[in-house]
């Protein structure tokens, strides 16, 4: 396929398939967070790479031979080490008989949270997470070295203005659908940052539904209105927030005399501890994965406006 | 029962659909996409692992004694995130090679640099 548009609706497609695999699969929050993220976020992203880069593959393109012949073999050897693996679906394949029976027996009495995945995600792996959300906040932080774009008050007024007076003269469905859309797409991911201790969700889902929110007002009433609703300097400072805010429930628990992220200190009730612990730094992860969702949103499309 | 295993080859098909979209293809957005196919491929082996049959997702609720397994979940959760804030920074930076050589053509790229040399 040599039209890159046709290609990225095609990965969204697969995202949103890949999530219906996992639902199928029982993972309900890994399908929430692949339906955001793979058929949403990156669909968008990639469409908006898209139009800064040109639109069609360039067709003066030799296939190789050998590419073909090593990703054969490559499959050939990787199917020959899936032999010796248990049967998909087996109750008794090693990974089944190592942590995960205590993180389904325990977690109860531990940490008072009945998704096990957020229980998981938060407190007995809290030190990984802390590890992903640094990534995260470095990549859009390299995103913003790379595709910084100042706005300019001046050009960013007329425009805002013009678009304004578009919306308002076009597309009516669109924006009153929009408008009335937002308010449930911004309530619903708080509902899914809170509510993530009970159900499937979590910071991750929540920060980019709400990203989603933001982005989609962006898309319906221009970059410069946005900007306007949007503050950048408090979206750069919020994601900041998150990772301090993550880190710092860790120096707290180290001060309470526990370990670093060692939520049972945080209260005199362990149980309850843990639950302030999961609950502050989800709310951590979520501000950081919010804001670098739209950081990395505003700065590849403002590169559109001002190259 | 070898059929067993369909599974993890379907995941070695979608691997290496993306690997040979990743070497053949010179548009650095194409490859891309390639290696979001890749990852994909890796999230949904992980999540094949988790899986048990008969077992529910694993959000404990009464009369539910078996639950799939919990922690392949939350690292493919987390890693799906990062996935997209690091294909980001590759558009950023297919974005910035556009800037710099005109093209995301891997072939127009290497010609540009070697006449510069």
């Amino acid at each position: 396929m040599r039209d890159l548009f046709a290609v990225v609706m095609m990965s969204g497609i697969f995202g949103l398939l890949s999530a219906s695999f996992f639902v199928a699969m029982d993972a309900v929050d890994v399908a929430f967070t692949e339906a955001s993220v793979g058929a949403g976020i990156a669909t968008l992203l990639m469409l908006t790479a898209v139009t800064l880069t040109g639109r069609s593959e360039d067709s003066e393109r030799h296939k190789p031979m050998w590419a073909l012949v090593v990703v054969f073999i490559t499959g050939g050897l990787l199917i020959y080490g899936t032999l010796d693996m248990p049967y998909f679906g087996s109750s008794q394949a090693p990974v089944h008989l190592h942590v995960a029976p205590r993180y389904i027996n325990d977690s109860m009495q531990e940490t008072g949270l009945p998704n096990i995945v957020t229980s998981v995600l938060a407190s007995y792996r809290g030190f990984d997470t802390l590890g992903e959300v640094v990534v995260i906040f470095t990549a859009g932080m390299g995103v913003l070295a790379l595709l910084r774009v100042e706005s300019r008050p001046g050009i960013d007024q007329t425009m805002a203005d013009t678009i304004f007076y578009l919306m308002h003269e076009r597309h009516l469905i669109l924006r009153i659908v929009t408008k009335l859309l937002l308010p449930f797409i911004l309530l619903f991911a708080l509902y899914v940052q809170f509510h993530g201790d009970f159900g499937p969700g979590g910071g991750f889902q929540a920060g980019v539904i709400f990203a989603a929110a933001i982005i989609l007002y962006a898309m319906v009433f221009g970059l410069p209105t946005a900007r306007r609703v949007v503050n950048q300097t408090f979206f750069r400072l919020l994601a900041a927030v998150g990772v301090l805010l993550y880190g710092g429930v860790g120096v707290v628990s180290m001060l309470n005399g526990g370990n670093f992220l060692d939520y049972n200190v945080l209260a005199d009730d362990p149980v309850a501890g843990q639950h302030l612990g999961i609950l502050l730094i989800e709310l951590g992860v979520g501000c950081t994965v919010a804001s670098v969702m739209v950081i990395i949103f505003f700065n590849f499309s403002g590169r559109r406006e001002f190259p | 029962m070898i059929l067993g295993l369909y599974n993890y080859w379907i995941v070695v098909v979608l691997m290496m659909i993306g690997l040979y979209i990743v070497i053949a293809h010179g548009n650095l957005i194409k490859k891309l996409v390639g290696l979001t196919i890749f990852q994909t491929a890796v999230f949904i082996f992980y999540i094949s692992m988790a899986k048990i049959d008969g077992a529910t997702a694993p959000v404990l609720a009464e009369g539910i004694s078996q639950y799939s397994n919990p922690l392949p979940h939350v690292l493919i959760l987390t890693a799906i995130v990062v996935g997209i804030a690091t294909v980001a920074l590759g558009l950023a930076l297919a974005v910035r090679i556009k800037e710099a050589y005109g093209s995301v053509e891997e072939e127009s790229i290497q010609n540009k640099d070697n006449q510069e040399c």
